[in-house]
Protein backbone atom coordinates (compact mmCIF):
# COMPACT_ATOMS: atom_id res chain seq x y z
CA UNK A 1 0.00 0.00 0.00
CA UNK A 2 2.89 2.13 1.00
CA UNK A 3 4.96 1.24 -1.97
CA UNK A 4 1.44 2.07 -4.16
CA UNK A 5 1.57 5.78 -2.68
CA UNK A 6 5.43 6.03 -3.75
CA UNK A 7 4.72 5.28 -7.26
CA UNK A 8 2.22 8.27 -7.32
CA UNK A 9 4.32 10.61 -5.88
CA UNK A 10 7.02 9.23 -8.01
CA UNK A 11 5.08 9.90 -11.03
CA UNK A 12 3.17 13.61 -10.13
CA UNK A 13 6.83 14.84 -10.27
CA UNK A 14 7.07 17.09 -13.31
CA UNK A 15 10.79 16.50 -13.01
CA UNK A 16 10.83 13.01 -12.86
CA UNK A 17 8.38 12.34 -15.11
CA UNK A 18 10.72 14.14 -17.79
CA UNK A 19 13.54 11.45 -16.69
CA UNK A 20 11.00 8.84 -17.30
CA UNK A 21 9.97 9.95 -20.72
CA UNK A 22 14.21 10.51 -21.71
CA UNK A 23 15.15 7.41 -20.31
CA UNK A 24 12.20 5.53 -21.63
CA UNK A 25 13.61 6.30 -24.94
CA UNK A 26 16.98 5.49 -24.09
CA UNK A 27 19.23 3.95 -21.38
CA UNK A 28 21.64 6.30 -19.78
CA UNK A 29 24.06 6.93 -17.24
CA UNK A 30 22.81 9.29 -14.51
CA UNK A 31 25.59 11.74 -15.99
CA UNK A 32 24.08 11.32 -19.32
CA UNK A 33 20.37 12.42 -17.92
CA UNK A 34 21.68 15.03 -15.65
CA UNK A 35 23.05 16.80 -18.80
CA UNK A 36 19.64 17.42 -19.97
CA UNK A 37 18.73 19.45 -16.98
CA UNK A 38 19.19 22.97 -15.26
CA UNK A 39 18.46 21.14 -12.09
CA UNK A 40 21.34 20.35 -10.00
CA UNK A 41 23.64 16.96 -10.18
CA UNK A 42 22.66 15.83 -6.99
CA UNK A 43 19.16 16.64 -7.62
CA UNK A 44 19.01 14.60 -10.44
CA UNK A 45 20.46 11.65 -8.30
CA UNK A 46 17.54 12.15 -5.79
CA UNK A 47 15.14 11.74 -8.28
CA UNK A 48 16.92 8.91 -9.76
CA UNK A 49 17.00 7.10 -6.33
CA UNK A 50 13.22 7.63 -6.01
CA UNK A 51 12.37 5.92 -9.06
CA UNK A 52 15.00 3.52 -8.43
CA UNK A 53 13.02 2.33 -5.32
CA UNK A 54 9.75 2.76 -7.31
CA UNK A 55 11.10 0.69 -9.34
CA UNK A 56 10.20 2.30 -12.55
CA UNK A 57 13.83 2.25 -13.44
CA UNK A 58 16.35 -0.22 -13.05
CA UNK A 59 20.00 0.00 -12.52
CA UNK A 60 22.77 -2.05 -14.68
CA UNK A 61 26.25 -1.99 -13.97
CA UNK A 62 28.10 -1.70 -17.52
CA UNK A 63 32.06 -2.04 -16.68
CA UNK A 64 32.65 1.06 -14.85
CA UNK A 65 29.25 2.54 -15.45
CA UNK A 66 25.81 2.38 -14.15
CA UNK A 67 22.95 2.79 -16.72
CA UNK A 68 19.09 3.43 -16.08
CA UNK A 69 16.86 1.36 -17.46
CA UNK A 70 13.06 1.91 -18.12
CA UNK A 71 10.94 -0.48 -16.85
CA UNK A 72 7.39 -0.86 -18.62
CA UNK A 73 6.19 -3.64 -17.23
CA UNK A 74 6.38 -1.55 -13.47
CA UNK A 75 4.83 1.59 -15.54
CA UNK A 76 2.40 -0.77 -17.19
CA UNK A 77 1.16 -1.59 -13.82
CA UNK A 78 1.01 1.90 -12.69
CA UNK A 79 -1.80 2.35 -15.81
CA UNK A 80 -3.99 0.11 -14.79
CA UNK A 81 -4.41 1.55 -11.67
CA UNK A 82 -7.44 3.66 -10.96
CA UNK A 83 -5.78 6.04 -8.35
CA UNK A 84 -5.69 9.23 -10.44
CA UNK A 85 -9.64 9.03 -11.97
CA UNK A 86 -9.79 8.41 -8.17
CA UNK A 87 -7.90 11.66 -7.47
CA UNK A 88 -9.79 13.65 -9.66
CA UNK A 89 -13.14 12.94 -8.56
CA UNK A 90 -11.64 13.32 -4.81
CA UNK A 91 -10.13 16.89 -5.58
CA UNK A 92 -14.30 17.96 -7.25
CA UNK A 93 -16.04 16.08 -4.56
CA UNK A 94 -13.17 18.74 -2.12
CA UNK A 95 -14.59 21.51 -4.28
CA UNK A 96 -17.66 20.82 -3.51
CA UNK A 97 -17.85 20.39 0.16
CA UNK A 98 -16.26 23.65 0.49
CA UNK A 99 -18.50 25.70 -1.81
CA UNK A 100 -21.44 24.36 -0.11
CA UNK A 101 -19.90 25.05 3.54
CA UNK A 102 -19.58 28.59 2.12
CA UNK A 103 -23.19 28.44 0.70
CA UNK A 104 -25.29 31.10 1.61
CA UNK A 105 -29.36 30.49 0.55
CA UNK A 106 -31.33 33.44 -0.61
CA UNK A 107 -28.49 34.95 -2.23
CA UNK B 1 -6.40 16.04 3.25
CA UNK B 2 -7.61 12.33 4.42
CA UNK B 3 -8.85 10.86 1.03
CA UNK B 4 -12.69 10.06 1.16
CA UNK B 5 -13.62 9.35 -2.00
CA UNK B 6 -13.66 5.31 -2.76
CA UNK B 7 -13.51 3.95 -6.43
CA UNK B 8 -14.87 0.64 -6.92
CA UNK B 9 -13.72 -0.76 -9.91
CA UNK B 10 -13.90 -4.70 -10.47
CA UNK B 11 -11.97 -6.24 -12.91
CA UNK B 12 -13.31 -7.17 -15.85
CA UNK B 13 -16.86 -5.72 -15.43
CA UNK B 14 -18.30 -3.02 -17.02
CA UNK B 15 -19.43 -1.16 -14.60
CA UNK B 16 -17.72 1.17 -11.83
CA UNK B 17 -18.62 2.69 -8.00
CA UNK B 18 -17.81 6.26 -6.97
CA UNK B 19 -18.42 6.58 -3.33
CA UNK B 20 -18.32 9.94 -1.40
CA UNK B 21 -19.13 10.63 2.67
CA UNK B 22 -19.62 14.69 2.77
CA UNK B 23 -19.55 16.79 5.67
CA UNK B 24 -22.59 18.79 4.86
CA UNK B 25 -26.41 18.05 4.94
CA UNK B 26 -28.04 16.17 2.60
CA UNK B 27 -30.16 19.01 1.17
CA UNK B 28 -26.90 21.23 0.19
CA UNK B 29 -25.14 17.65 -0.74
CA UNK B 30 -28.18 17.52 -3.78
CA UNK B 31 -28.22 21.10 -4.64
CA UNK B 32 -24.87 21.48 -5.31
CA UNK B 33 -26.28 18.89 -7.85
CA UNK B 34 -28.72 20.71 -9.52
CA UNK B 35 -27.89 24.45 -9.29
CA UNK B 36 -26.39 25.52 -12.86
CA UNK B 37 -24.12 27.77 -10.67
CA UNK B 38 -22.55 25.66 -8.35
CA UNK B 39 -22.11 22.40 -10.45
CA UNK B 40 -20.27 24.70 -13.15
CA UNK B 41 -18.00 25.90 -10.04
CA UNK B 42 -16.94 22.48 -8.53
CA UNK B 43 -17.03 20.65 -11.91
CA UNK B 44 -14.91 23.58 -13.51
CA UNK B 45 -17.14 23.38 -16.58
CA UNK B 46 -19.65 25.84 -17.72
CA UNK B 47 -23.11 24.44 -17.76
CA UNK B 48 -24.79 25.63 -20.79
CA UNK B 49 -28.29 23.67 -19.79
CA UNK B 50 -29.76 21.81 -16.54
CA UNK B 51 -33.32 20.53 -16.46
CA UNK B 52 -33.56 18.57 -13.46
CA UNK B 53 -36.82 17.03 -14.38
CA UNK B 54 -38.10 13.47 -15.93
CA UNK B 55 -37.19 13.70 -19.48
CA UNK B 56 -34.78 16.90 -19.12
CA UNK B 57 -31.29 17.25 -20.48
CA UNK B 58 -28.20 18.43 -19.87
CA UNK B 59 -24.82 19.97 -21.45
CA UNK B 60 -21.46 20.95 -20.22
CA UNK B 61 -18.61 22.79 -21.96
CA UNK B 62 -14.90 24.40 -21.20
CA UNK B 63 -13.14 26.57 -23.48
CA UNK B 64 -9.53 27.48 -22.96
CA UNK B 65 -8.03 30.94 -22.69
CA UNK B 66 -8.32 31.29 -26.81
CA UNK B 67 -12.46 30.27 -26.47
CA UNK B 68 -11.64 27.09 -28.15
CA UNK B 69 -13.64 24.27 -26.82
CA UNK B 70 -11.57 21.32 -24.96
CA UNK B 71 -14.43 19.59 -23.37
CA UNK B 72 -17.93 19.10 -24.53
CA UNK B 73 -20.29 16.61 -22.42
CA UNK B 74 -24.72 15.81 -22.56
CA UNK B 75 -26.84 13.70 -21.42
CA UNK B 76 -30.57 12.98 -20.67
CA UNK B 77 -32.24 13.17 -17.29
CA UNK B 78 -34.08 10.23 -17.13
CA UNK B 79 -35.34 10.86 -13.33
CA UNK B 80 -34.87 13.12 -10.56
CA UNK B 81 -36.33 12.79 -6.80
CA UNK B 82 -35.43 15.37 -5.05
CA UNK B 83 -32.71 14.28 -2.39
CA UNK B 84 -33.27 10.77 -2.90
CA UNK B 85 -31.66 10.29 -6.63
CA UNK B 86 -30.95 11.24 -10.05
CA UNK B 87 -30.92 8.66 -13.29
CA UNK B 88 -29.20 10.17 -16.05
CA UNK B 89 -27.08 9.30 -18.95
CA UNK B 90 -23.38 10.77 -19.84
CA UNK B 91 -21.69 11.45 -22.99
CA UNK B 92 -18.24 13.16 -23.79
CA UNK B 93 -18.39 14.84 -27.24
CA UNK B 94 -15.66 13.91 -29.32
CA UNK B 95 -14.59 11.33 -27.44
CA UNK B 96 -14.22 7.54 -28.12
CA UNK B 97 -16.31 6.41 -25.27
CA UNK B 98 -20.00 6.14 -25.73
CA UNK B 99 -22.92 7.10 -23.50
CA UNK B 100 -22.76 5.48 -20.01
CA UNK B 101 -25.84 5.32 -17.83
CA UNK B 102 -25.28 6.79 -13.97
CA UNK B 103 -26.77 6.43 -11.20
CA UNK B 104 -26.97 8.58 -8.60
CA UNK B 105 -27.86 7.94 -5.07
CA UNK B 106 -28.06 10.94 -2.21
CA UNK B 107 -28.14 9.40 1.50
CA UNK B 108 -28.40 11.38 4.44
CA UNK B 109 -26.15 9.77 7.14
CA UNK B 110 -26.90 12.26 10.24
CA UNK B 111 -28.20 16.16 10.56
CA UNK B 112 -24.96 17.08 9.42
CA UNK B 113 -23.08 14.35 7.70
CA UNK B 114 -24.22 13.05 3.71
CA UNK B 115 -23.27 10.51 1.29
CA UNK B 116 -23.53 9.93 -2.26
CA UNK B 117 -23.16 7.16 -4.37
CA UNK B 118 -22.46 7.00 -7.82
CA UNK B 119 -23.06 3.70 -9.94
CA UNK B 120 -21.99 4.24 -13.65
CA UNK B 121 -22.42 1.30 -16.16
CA UNK B 122 -20.53 1.74 -19.67
CA UNK B 123 -21.12 -0.02 -23.13
CA UNK B 124 -18.02 -2.03 -22.70
CA UNK B 125 -15.12 -3.52 -20.19
CA UNK B 126 -13.16 -2.03 -22.51
CA UNK B 127 -14.33 1.73 -22.60
CA UNK B 128 -14.59 1.39 -18.78
CA UNK B 129 -11.28 0.86 -18.86
CA UNK B 130 -10.28 3.39 -21.02
CA UNK B 131 -11.75 6.15 -19.21
CA UNK B 132 -10.54 4.69 -15.68
CA UNK B 133 -7.29 5.55 -17.07
CA UNK B 134 -7.73 8.81 -19.03
CA UNK B 135 -6.68 11.14 -16.01
CA UNK B 136 -3.40 9.04 -16.06
CA UNK B 137 -2.71 9.79 -19.94
CA UNK B 138 -3.10 13.37 -19.10
CA UNK B 139 -0.54 13.20 -16.73
CA UNK B 140 1.93 11.62 -19.19
CA UNK B 141 0.57 14.33 -21.82
CA UNK B 142 1.39 17.02 -19.41
CA UNK B 143 4.89 15.38 -18.94
CA UNK B 144 5.54 15.39 -22.69
CA UNK B 145 5.13 18.87 -22.85
CA UNK B 146 6.75 19.55 -20.36
CA UNK B 147 9.34 17.69 -22.14
CA UNK B 148 9.13 19.55 -25.05
CA UNK B 149 9.44 23.00 -22.92
CA UNK B 150 12.69 21.53 -21.44
CA UNK B 151 14.16 20.52 -24.91
CA UNK B 152 13.21 24.20 -26.53
CA UNK B 153 14.93 25.59 -23.94
CA UNK B 154 18.24 23.23 -24.54
CA UNK B 155 18.26 24.80 -28.39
Amino acid sequence: MNLRRDVFQAIADPTRRAILLLVATQSMTAGAIASNFDTARPTVSKHLQILTECELLNQEQNGREIYYHFNAKKMKEVADFIEPFRNMWDDRFNKLETIMKNYKPNK
Amino acid sequence: MERKTKVHAEKGKQELVIAREFDLPLELLFKAYVDPDIVGQWMGTNVLKLENKKHGSYQFETRDDQGKVVFRANGAIHEVVPNQRITRTFEMENAPFDVQLEFLVFERLTDSTSKLNIHIIYKSVALRDQQLQLPFAQGINMAHNRLEEIVRQLK
